[in-house]
């Protein structure tokens, strides 16, 4: 019997608004002194009450039209009941029935054809941070609120992957929109795009068919070997190790349902060190937060034009671009994929063609410079580099045959420096460039000169 | 007449002619606060040195012409709302030592508008309550009868007022918190429309229903308190943008064809002696020029249901945040009422429990709403009693779970729709316990119910009764 992994994906990401989703604190709390950012609602204080910050909630929306979302005209926010002692609310203000954005997709390349449905995005706030330590010579858990109440994005998707290859193209795609459309860094490392799994194994079975269309045109899979059981692994904060503890994890799995046995639904964590996952916390059944709907922000009507306006906003994405640049400049998919990676690189080669095409420089020969010198767009202006590029090509406008006679020329008129070469004396080939040079009266690239230079003495 | 007993409106003549100053009417009604606080209890905190400072200060500005709305005049704020650097409780020992570092949004626009801050009314903890008597700092008597209760949760509020401990209050009702116990003490208290004035600050109980507003000597005075508390509140999402109108302008408006309801429906249960005041009162308007007219309205006893399942779903969820990890105080020290009210809120939220009850009780809430829309098509306002029955006497609610819904039961059909109510005094029982008159109208219809409101007090006397203390 063989298995076939069963995935799904919760992201959450922070949104990199100037300030916290439901107060005017500062989200800029990374590395800051602990409780310096917060106030009496992202304290929950007794009486201080939520203010929906509209751009969070454009920019959530705008990630729900860049993942193919539809943008539901009514949508609420909702608590979400819970204890924990980061939570300074008793409750997150969350999304429960009626999210900004739903029923998405994101098409992978590698797998052909291989499509990645989206439940939901959803907005919400994020949580206090507890510090574990010792003070006084005593074990003490500490809270820092910096964090709470920082709009987050949570970006969950159906169980579609069936591999950690996918999961990892899926998770750069959605890294690479997010920062296209500019509303999150989405650096893991600082803890702006988390990762959360879930996985489980089925039966495999060959011949079926992995989805069909209904008659609605929905993409809908057959219901049948779905697992009964989920694992859903945390802590995890590199597309990296996603992909190892996915392996760890379908291994795992497999030897317990090779035994004849279920693996425990529960959550795991992620151990950096040993590369493995391990037991957190059991979950026998679905945690009930006991969802309902928060009074203190009134629902949203958004009109279609609302809704087109802020699709208007949203830039090109980077598929899109990747076939524009492609046919526009009919470059190859390499080069493309490159230049598109980062829509700062993006807009500044096209900034640069736009410019280069004054001066009769074409959009290959941009790419290569851009490429083969590793062109950093935020250190050079566009202009600067057409500049560069044109000073470049006239250095190589000297005829060859032009360069030989001048090179001779000059060996005849230097017959030691030319014995002095051929006795091993390398660095008089300098001497000699210097004295061409002289003749030449344009600007011309030593290593043109020296390629001669050597050519021309072999021979003799 | 001794300073204390002014109304806001008389304070505000006699200080700008200087026939007194702040301080003058502050220091009496804090004189009265000592001579009655032990029999009363209507005081949780008492800020006798703000106080002080804060008549200096509004004495200052007097007299260098200063023009505030309610410039000098003392005032008594329910210890649910925040007030900056000064212990806040709600009448909880979970709270006993929260001193909050913000001032809730009306008592910035009380001080802005010039107040003299007394100090912080008991209240039921959390506002849990119509009796007082779930307070962790002793229960509130009622100034007309020290046997019987105030009424709450604003009791002390309205304690306050009617004891001329204060010239006016601050109170909030969720459902009959500021109505009943004004009913009840004998004084006025406005309910606004739900979104009229702001929320921030003021200790969530029900965070849809909750509704700050003024207990006062006079209609007159609940209007000028009210053009200083209404309005739209960056810090609280559901303050509404309509313009606040003045609404002491149009107090003597004429009543002629304004169309006033009655509906049967509110006085089922009703006690005899309330019925007939109810009846009285209803003839006075009649005689003011108000059409009459019979509506039928969705049964109360349906939105007490409703009320209970809502309220208790989201005080489960408003209390979480007392964890016992930041207040000093754990989740013990919640009181009886506190937690009954958690364990049945986290029920009826629980998944497989939240369709059979919250979503059930928010349709027929629609329900509730649509009828009202339907009669305020026929007329105008609709009057009947506050509370069934006068004050009841002290111990009444202990063992009696449902004790407020129960005498709340008429303003809550009201509440749950959101609209805008008032309480005016409307006669005595043969023991001397006040009767209370409620008018209500469609939301945002303040101007509408103060100016019935005020032209019914002024045709009639029950004002100038006052408790023999």
């Amino acid at each position: 019997m063989s298995y076939k992994p069963v995935i799904g994906l919760e992201v959450h990401v922070e949104l990199k608004t100037k300030s916290k989703m439901f107060c005017g604190c500062s989200t800029d709390y990374f590395g800051k002194k602990p409780n310096t950012h917060v106030c009496p609602t992202c304290f929950g204080l007794p009486g201080a009450l939520p203010t929906p910050n509209k751009i969070a909630i454009e920019w959530c929306i705008k990630i729900g039209l860049s993942l193919n979302c539809d943008i539901p005209l009514f949508s609420k926010f909702d608590r979400k009941n819970y204890f924990y002692p980061d939570l300074p609310k008793g409750y997150q203000i969350s999304q429960y029935d009626l999210p900004f954005a739903h029923n998405g997709f994101v098409k992978l390349k590698t797998d052909e054809n291989k499509t990645i449905r989206i439940r939901r995005v959803h907005m919400e706030e994020d949580t206090g941070k507890l510090i574990h330590g010792i003070v006084n010579g005593k074990k003490a858990s500490l809270i820092d609120f910096n964090r709470s109440g920082v709009p987050l994005v949570e970006i969950v998707t159906e169980p579609d992957f069936e591999s950690a290859e996918q999961v990892n193209e899926y998770l750069q795609k959605l890294q690479q929109i997010i920062r296209y459309l500019e509303v999150s860094d989405a650096d893991m490392e600082k803890g702006q795009m988390r990762l959360e799994p879930n996985i489980s194994l089925k039966k495999s079975h060959p011949e079926q068919r992995e989805e069909y269309r209904d008659s609605s045109s929905v993409i809908r899979r057959p219901q049948n070997d779905i697992p009964t059981y989920k694992v859903e692994v945390k802590n995890i904060n590199s597309f990296r190790f996603v992909e190892k503890a996915i392996h760890y994890e379908t291994e795992r799995q497999r030897k317990i349902l090779e035994g004849g046995k279920t693996p425990v639904q529960e959550t795991r964590g992620w151990d950096e060190k040993r590369q493995i996952t391990f037991s957190q916390r059991i979950k026998e059944q679905e945690m009930d937060y006991r969802y309902f709907p928060e009074a203190d922000i009134p629902p949203f009507r958004w009109t279609k034009s609302q809704i087109s306006r802020l699709r208007s906003q949203i830039p090109e994405m980077p598929d899109k671009k990747l076939k524009r640049f492609n046919d526009d400049y009919s470059m190859s998919g390499y080069y493309s994929e490159i230049l598109t990676r980062e829509r700062k690189m993006a807009e500044f080669f096209e900034e640069t063609v736009k410019i280069g095409k004054k001066y009769n420089i074409n959009a290959k020969k941009i790419a290569n410079t851009i490429i083969n010198k590793k062109i950093d767009a935020n250190s050079i202006l566009p202009a600067a580099l057409v500049q560069s590029i044109i000073k470049q090509s006239k250095k190589t406008v000297v005829d060859e045959e032009e360069l030989k006679n001048i090179a001779l020329e000059v060996f005849r008129k230097n017959p030691k420096a030319v014995d002095d070469y051929k006795k091993g004396k390398n660095q008089v080939i300098g001497f000699i460039i210097g004295m061409m040079k002289r003749e030449i009266k344009k600007p011309v690239e030593n290593n043109q000169l020296k390629e001669v230079i050597e050519n021309l003495l072999k021979i003799q | 007449m001794n300073l204390n007993e002014l109304t806001i409106s008389q304070s505000l003549v006699g200080l700008k002619k200087k026939e007194f100053s702040s301080l003058e009417l502050t220091k009496a009604c804090l004189r009265q606060i000592k001579n009655q606080e032990l029999k009363i209890n209507a005081f949780v905190s008492i800020t006798e040195e703000k106080a002080i400072e804060q008549a200096k200060k509004a004495d200052l500005l007097i007299s260098k012409g200063t023009n505030s709305p309610l410039i000098g005049v003392p005032v008594s704020i329910k210890d649910n709302f925040c007030t900056k650097n000064i212990r806040t409780t709600a009448s909880s020992k979970v709270l006993d030592d929260f001193i909050p570092p913000f001032n809730a949004t009306v008592v910035k626009l009380l001080e802005e508008a010039g107040i003299v801050m007394l100090g912080k009314t008991n209240l039921d903890a959390w506002a849990h309550g119509s009796s007082t008597e779930t307070s962790d700092f002793g229960s509130t008597k009622n100034p007309w009868n020290t046997n019987f209760l105030p009424g709450g949760s604003s009791g002390g509020a309205a304690a306050s007022v009617a004891s001329n401990e204060t010239v006016f209050a601050i109170g909030s009702e969720t459902a009959g918190s500021i109505r009943q116990p004004a009913s009840w003490c004998g004084v006025v208290g406005l309910k606004p429309t739900y979104g009229r004035v702001s929320r921030y600050g003021l200790i969530a109980m029900v965070s849809s229903l909750d509704c700050p507003g003024p207990i006062a000597k006079s209609v007159e005075d609940c209007a000028l308190v009210l053009e200083v508390l209404a309005g739209k509140d960056s810090l609280d999402a559901t303050t509404s943008d309509r313009a606040v109108p003045k609404y002491s302008k149009s107090l003597n408006n004429s009543l002629a064809g304004i169309r006033i309801g009655v509906s049967d429906e509110y006085f089922d249960g009703v006690d005899e002696e309330v019925n007939e005041k109810i009846q009285e009162a209803v003839k006075i308007l009649e005689k003011l020029g108000a059409k009459i007219k019979k509506v039928k309205l969705f049964p109360p006893k349906y939105a007490i249901a409703v009320y209970t399942i809502l309220q208790r779903s989201e005080v489960s969820s408003n209390l979480a945040r007392y964890d016992g990890i930041r207040y000093g105080k754990d989740r013990s020290y919640f009181g009886e009422e506190a937690k009954r009210r958690i364990m049945l809120g986290t029920y009826t939220l629980s998944s497989g429990y939240y369709d059979q009850y919250y979503n059930k009780a928010q349709k027929v809430r629609t329900i509730i709403m649509n009828d009202f829309d339907k009669a305020f098509k026929k007329v105008d306002l609709i009057v009947g009693p506050t509370s069934p029955s006068t004050a009841l006497p002290i111990g009444s609610s202990k063992n009696h779970p449902m004790f407020g819904e129960m005498s709340d039961a008429l303003v809550e059909p009201s509440t749950i729709a959101g609209l805008a109510g008032i309480n005016v005094p409307c006669g005595f029982s043969k023991q001397r316990l006040p009767i209370g008159l409620q008018i209500f109208g469609p939301q945002f219809s303040e101007e509408r119910v103060l100016n019935a409101a005020h032209k019914y007090e002024q045709t009639t006397d029950w004002r100038k009764y006052k408790p023999s203390l």
